[in-house]
């Protein structure tokens, strides 16, 4: 009996933490739907009916969808790029014997334990002496190199590919890069898939480098476009307006979790026992 | 004769290596590798992002080490990251405990754990501004519900302002801070508890030992080096912390110089109009990097001695 009590108490603090996880953002959805005036006054969990009132406010003042359309066109080009060329990299890394091996190996070490506010000063310099600012080039670009994704997929590589397999491939006349792109590629396939999904999160959320980067409105990311809120008096004195930027900055990447929850969860238990 | 033309064959397809590496070398060292050296000779010289620069020595590091700005912003990123990993770290320890418990059996792991991870994913903008719209003091939910509570208790709730004092706002971004990270070092001390082999707990079984010694014998001392790693991999996050205060708070805000921190600082210096003072900024970067150096080193250390 006892016990069937310490269980029920378990479980309800359990629980209570879970609410805790969710409850911003059920208040968030809710008033969003709620106009400036209501939210004041008190609070409550039943929709309102300011949501057309408070998406005109807010079109007023941006454009989400202008906004997330800049964030896929960073976001999905950076995934891609660190997802071909982490793996082709890591392949290399894992397979081939070649000089400097080892050396890049160290490199991609340190770099990967090197704070990434160290650089940045440097970064900003180099974009502006190239006249990069304000282009997606500068955010897009270095996804070509992810030491992260290369040390995880090297070792991943390495745990799941034989070595008999390319021999076959040779005897059979296949040419490396036809091995690489036919055989390779799908066996690392759900590897990358893992770090592509927390890379794509990783690019989406991104907020200081696009906020240096980009200058023009037109050019906003999501989360530029969120945080130029700050600035807008007009959208602070309508808490329903901001509510509603914010739930929509939220969705996509809930939508996505809802699919995806098992993969993430993985990627990052794997982050703690390859320690 | 057939043997040097397979030799050579060899070394033909592992020449292929180096075209393979190729496109991850190049930019690696345009856009991270010359960065961090950029900013390393920005460090030792005077320069506005425009104009002349002049070489200064070390002076922008005297500079550093003598500027009580510097001193108190390191203060305020330690605190608040103190604060934040002792909930972080104790929620996500206490759950891991609960969850791995041999007699309890908590069933649900997979979905706890999903809706726990929840708040990571969203972006730090997001989570700003949501809790800087709830926490307002006269008009947002959160003292809303408080008040509610107390009237239902029949006692009168003075609103508290959460961001709008030094006394508070610190740690109420520590505490933002460890709801949107806990879940994750949960989901890494769990992944630990998982790794252990089943064999130690039925032994224990066996042998009748109690919950408590399980836990102090077993669990404890093979999670270990886990929980050092989330500790250790938090406080250079911590380090480095930024998005929250730098979005929650304005300049004009009366708490804003106790919730500054060090990236703040040196923000101030590489990219704010007026007092952009890039070699400072460079320096400060490097003292940071420094302060983080020696921290992960005393990690290495402690990781050293457990393998011996």
């Amino acid at each position: 009996m006892a016990k069937k009590i310490k269980k029920v108490i378990l479980y309800l603090a359990l629980t209570i933490l879970a609410v805790m996880c969710m409850v911003p953002f059920l208040l968030m959805i809710v008033n969003a739907t709620r106009s400036g005036v209501e939210i004041t006054k008190s609070f409550t969990l039943i929709p309102g009916d300011s949501l057309k009132e408070n998406w005109e406010i807010m079109n007023n003042f941006l454009d989400v969808f202008l906004g997330m359309r800049n964030s896929l066109l960073v976001a999905v080009p950076c995934t891609l790029l660190t997802a071909y060329f982490s793996a082709i990299t890591a392949y290399a890394m894992a397979v081939y014997k070649f000089k400097g091996n080892k050396v890049l190996f160290s490199v991609i070490v340190v770099f990967m334990m090197i704070p990434g506010q160290l650089g940045l000063i440097g970064f900003y310099n180099l974009c502006n002496t190239l006249h990069l600012i304000d282009t997606y080039i500068p955010l897009i670009l270095p996804a070509i190199a992810a030491p992260g994704t290369v040390f995880f997929l090297r070792q991943y590589v390495q745990s799941s590919l034989s070595p008999a397999l390319l021999e076959a491939a040779r005897i059979d006349g296949a040419g490396e890069l036809l091995i690489f792109h036919r055989i390779v590629l799908p066996i690392m396939s759900p590897g990358i898939a893992t770090m592509s999904i927390m890379g794509f999160i990783g690019n989406w959320n991104a907020y200081l480098t696009p906020m240096l980067i980009l200058n023009s409105q037109k050019k906003y990311t999501l989360p530029v476009m969120v945080a130029a809120l700050k600035n807008s008096t007009d959208m602070q004195s309508n808490q329903g307006a901001i509510y509603l930027t914010v739930a929509l900055s939220v969705i996509p990447i809930m939508l996505v979790f809802c699919f995806f929850s098992r993969y993430i969860i993985s990627s990052i238990s794997a982050g703690s026992v390859k320690e | 004769m057939a043997n040097v033309s397979e030799k050579k064959k060899k070394r033909n397809y592992n020449n292929m290596a180096y075209l393979f590496v190729l496109p991850f070398v190049v930019v690696f060292l345009i856009f991270s590798v010359y960065p961090v050296l950029r900013t390393l000779f920005l460090s030792f010289h005077n320069y506005r992002g425009f104009g002349e620069m002049t070489p200064a020595g070390i002076d922008n590091y005297k500079r550093v080490l003598t500027d009580k700005f510097f001193w108190r912003t390191l203060g305020n990123t330690i605190r608040i990251w103190g604060v934040n990993i002792v909930l972080q770290l104790g929620l996500a320890f206490l759950l891991t405990i609960v969850f791995s418990d041999i007699k309890y059996k908590v069933r649900g792991l997979a979905i706890y754990r999903a809706v726990y991870y929840l708040p990571n994913l969203i972006a730090c903008t997001s989570v700003a501004f949501l809790f800087k719209t709830l926490l307002d003091w006269r008009f947002g939910t959160f003292n809303q519900i408080i008040s509610t509570i107390y009237k239902f208790f029949g006692a009168t709730y003075n609103p508290v302002n959460w961001l709008g004092q030094a006394s508070t706002a610190g740690n109420t971004i520590a505490v933002i801070s460890a709801w949107m990270w806990f879940g994750n070092s949960f989901i890494m001390l769990m992944a630990g508890v998982q790794g252990i082999s089943k064999d130690y707990f039925e032994a224990a079984a066996i042998d009748g030992a109690g919950r408590w010694t399980v836990f102090g014998k077993i669990t404890l001392p093979l999670l270990k080096p886990i929980l050092l790693y989330v500790a250790v991999t938090s406080l250079i996050g911590g380090l480095q912390m930024f998005d929250l205060p730098f979005l929650m708070l304005g300049k004009t805000d009366a708490a804003y110089s106790s919730i500054q921190t060090v990236v703040m600082y040196m923000y101030k210096f590489g990219f704010e109009t007026g007092t952009t003072q890039l070699g400072y900024a460079s320096a400060i970067a490097y003292v940071l990097f420094f302060i983080i150096l020696v921290v992960s080193l005393i990690q290495f250390k402690f990781f050293g001695s457990k393998e011996d």
